[in-house]
């Protein structure tokens, strides 16, 4: 049998070979041949030779992107550091008052947050209780013997922790720096604790997780979701885009399996929905809640609030996004897993619901992220129709008497440019990490 | 005991056939699903009546009711007209935007791929800095801090080398004129284009049968150049440059940009240029390296491997998301209106304040932005078709 099989077949290749002995003996890649030329043999010479010096043409690049580089430095530390002012009177402020002397708050909670009857206490809970998820998820890792390194970890965590820093620095009061404080002992006592926690308890981590997160929402609206009406800053776009991805995630799932599934009924409304959807603009579909949502009600419904009809339509709109991420995380479990299950005799729900679904969404995740962070870069489109998000509220920061009309749009812009930068980096640093480790497209 | 006997002595029960359940569930959702519309069309017909809103689309006929900035729209002219500026200039920031963020972002691309540490370190802060940031904040950085904050009056315009002006006002820029002649010319240069692509033809052919460099386009750009500027000659220069030039508060001549569509324009351009560098990056990854290495033995120089074994390929694999990227910039020109640029959402918004019915008003919309997300999904597929059948 073996003599009349093709060639190919019978003697692996060369790197087929080394696969399979990388994986019996745990090595890392190791170069069959070996290098002819060594690498500049380490030192900061040679790399600086190599990567900076190689040729005259490389020569001149190094120093026009150098000179370029050093000039963004430059102007970016002088922006930051030196921040001057000189106001018409010939008073001489910082430009970071605008962040720093009183509207912080306002950036994070919003201009309204006082008139829902919630305290800073709501907001520290609910960060706590998400913080308990955080180290529930990194303590079940932990568990399974997956410890991301640490230098993986700062890689990942750097951004924010350096922002986060930074803000408390600048703010320079003490107690939000012992709230966060707590909350990172929070973490790490969790961390440390949940492998010690029952199999029992480890193997429902995620219904506990979900729960947690829905539990933390109520806190942080004290029992009624109307208090979302009046949100603002930082904490509206935490709120919209997580509810936006939280509850279009079930339609999304719909979508997608009706879109793969065989049903010559069904498919063309999976199809027809998503490609609606993806050919507008989220702005229409806003404009749709902000002006016509009223009208698909029934007369004499009470059209919802502002904020909620926006949460409807990015949900709808989500979905259709979530529905294309979820069906190529269902084209990336093999057939013969759905054939197995078949063999084993489980019905085609049974089938989707154990077998393919599983697999698919946790081959989706780092998508799904993906998705969450242009989601949140998306709410910034609420503005347009009114709604004081992030962005939004810059322009009632900026409409306040002590700084009307006297240029300190950069600094706040700069300040919300931040801040989306460091949630959206740090995010994207996370989902490539998980994508690796989740090996999507080489299992 | 025959086939079909036992078949049928084996058939489970109605409600329990496979094929049966499968039908009746895809009606059942079917019906749901149009009993939904139907109560949402019943809803939007009943609000209609008594809000006493039209119901049916002449609203489109009625007069629009005001300015259109850069542009000789008179107020009395009706709201579709409007929406047809709006989409001619929803159309110009698409054609400037999608050429400009392709080039920009191929660069960048290419950059993020550099051997030399501080050009990959420029790419990697390029495209880090500009995608994790919404496209909005950028839009609102570039209108409102550089340009409309930033920009002199008009009496004290900047005028580098006084062949441009810019003010708050506007920007000013060199253009073309158009002579008494150009008709004429144009026919002859569309000549010419024929000649050219002929003597390009030819050239080709001379490539195959000698083995001669063949440099269709030098030879046909040549061509061209002759042809055109003979005929320009001829008919007594039909097309000229202007300059624009200040005179107090007027300024003549050269073309005008909206700073508003500057800044807009601008925003866009360097905002999807950071995820068409991530896809060109993506996309020369994945061809085999050794499609490189070949071209380093065949001593290519580095532009002769990019331009002739690496991007030719690379460009196969990043048709599918470029296309994608065009139609995000295409949407992403609606929020033109948060700077007041007269695209088709800004005539929607004014329209929408002006008590016109919503749920027409939005369907138009969307209607308008479905046509563009079709027309480049379809010219997408078709050289996506093309290049795929050339390849095999």
């Amino acid at each position: 049998m073996d003599e009349r099989m093709p060639e190919s077949q019978q003697e692996p290749t060369v790197e087929e070979a080394q696969a399979r002995l990388d994986k019996q003996t745990g090595a890392k890649e190791q170069p069959i041949i070996p290098e002819l030329l060594p690498l500049p043999a380490g030192g900061l010479k040679a790399w600086v030779k190599k990567n900076l010096f190689g040729s005259v043409k490389d020569a001149i690049l190094t120093v026009v992107f150098g000179a370029l580089l050093g000039y963004l430095a430059y102007r970016t530390f002088g922006y930051v550091f030196l921040n001057q002012k000189v106001m018409p009177d010939g008073t001489v402020r910082s430009g970071w008052e605008v962040v720093f002397d009183g509207p912080l708050v306002a950036y994070m909670l919003g201009n309204r947050f006082n008139q829902t009857g919630l305290t800073y206490a709501n907001v520290w809970g609910a960060i706590y209780l998400l913080t308990l998820v955080a180290g529930l998820i990194a303590g079940v890792s932990r568990a399974h013997g997956n410890v991301t390194p640490l230098r993986t970890t700062l890689k990942i965590l750097a951004a924010p922790i350096i922002g986060v820093a930074a803000v408390l620095v600048m703010t320079r009061t003490l107690t939000p720096t012992l709230l966060v404080l707590a909350g990172v002992v929070l973490f790490l006592v969790v961390r440390w604790a949940v492998p010690k926690l029952p199999e029992r308890v480890l193997r429902r981590a995620g219904w506990i997780s979900m729960a947690v997160v829905a539990v933390a929402f109520v806190v942080l609206t004290g029992g009624d979701p109307s208090n979302v009406d009046k949100f603002g800053g930082l904490l509206l776009t935490i709120v919209v885009s997580a509810g936006g991805i939280v509850l279009s995630f079930p339609l999304g799932v719909l979508l997608a399996l009706a879109r793969r599934s065989s049903f010559p009924l069904i498919r063309p409304i999976a199809v027809v929905y998503i490609e609606l959807i993806r050919g507008v603009p989220l702005i229409t579909l806003l404009f749709m809640g902000r002006f016509a949502f009223g009208f698909f009600l029934p007369v004499g419904w009470q059209t919802p609030g502002v904020i909620t009809r926006a949460i409807v339509m990015i949900t709808l709109f989500t979905a259709a996004y979530v529905a294309e991420v979820v069906r190529g995380g269902l084209q990336s479990v093999p057939r013969a897993q759905t054939e197995g299950a078949q063999a084993l005799g489980l019905s085609p729900l049974k089938i989707t619901r154990l077998i393919v679904l599983p697999q698919a969404l946790r081959n989706s995740i780092p998508a799904l992220i993906g998705q969450f962070i242009s989601l949140l870069k998306d709410t910034s489109l609420l503005v347009v129709i009114g709604i004081p998000e992030l962005l939004g509220i810059t322009e009632q920061i900026l409409a306040q008497l002590k700084f009307k009309a006297q240029g300190f749009q950069p600094e706040t812009y700069a300040f919300v440019c931040l801040i989306y930068w460091v949630i959206c980096f740090s995010m994207s640093r996370a989902s490539q990490r998980l994508e690796t480790r989740l090996g999507v497209g080489t299992r | 005991m025959s086939a079909a006997s036992s078949s049928t002595s084996t058939r489970p029960p109605l409600w329990r056939d496979a094929k049966v359940l499968r039908w009746v569930g895809q009606v059942v959702v079917l019906a749901l699903v149009l009993a939904l519309l139907y109560w949402i069309y019943g809803n939007v017909q009943a609000n209609l009546r008594i809000t006493r809103l039209p119901r049916g689309f002449g609203f489109l006929d009625q007069p629009y009711g005001s300015d259109i900035r850069g542009n000789p729209f008179r107020p009395s002219q009706s709201v579709w007209d409007a929406f047809k500026v709006g989409y001619f200039n929803t159309l110009r920031v698409i054609a400037v935007g999608i050429p400009a963020c392709t080039i920009i972002g191929i660069f960048i691309g290419i950059a993020r791929l550099s051997e030399n540490a501080l050009v990959r370190a420029f790419g990697t802060v390029y495209v880090e800095t500009f995608r994790n940031i919404p496209v909005l904040v950028w839009i609102f950085l570039a209108y409102f801090v550089v340009l409309s904050g930033n920009l002199p009056q008009i009496n004290d315009a900047l005028e580098p080398f006084g062949i441009a002006v810019f003010s708050n006002r506007g920007i000013y820029l060199p253009w073309y004129e158009t002579g008494p002649n150009i008709t004429p010319f144009l026919i002859t240069a569309g000549l010419g284009l024929l000649v050219a692509v002929l003597v390009a033809a030819w050239r080709t052919r001379v490539n195959e049968r000698t083995g001669q460099p063949h440099r269709r386009v030098l030879w046909g750009l040549f061509t061209l150049l002759v042809v055109a500027g003979v005929g320009f000659v001829v008919f007594d220069s039909p097309l000229s440059g202007t300059v624009p030039a200040r005179e107090g508060r007027l300024v003549e001549g050269g073309i005008t940009v909206d700073i508003a569509y500057a800044g807009l324009t601008v925003a866009l351009v360097l905002y999807t240029a950071s995820h068409v560098a991530e896809i060109v990056r993506g996309a020369i990854q994945a061809v085999p390296k050794g499609q490189s290495e070949a071209a380093n033995a065949l001593a290519l120089t580095n532009f002769q491997r990019y331009r002739f074994v690496v991007l030719p390929q690379a460009f196969r694999i990043m048709i599918p998301p470029l296309a994608s990227q065009y139609l995000n910039i295409t949407k992403n020109s609606s929020l033109a209106v948060a700077v007041g640029y007269y695209e088709i959402t800004r005539v929607y918004s004014t329209v929408a304040n002006n008590a016109a019915p919503p749920v027409q008003a939005v369907v138009i919309l969307m209607g308008l932005y479905l046509t563009f997300s079709l027309g480049i999904s379809l010219v997408a597929n078709v050289i996506n078709r093309r290049l795929q059948l050339e390849s095999r």
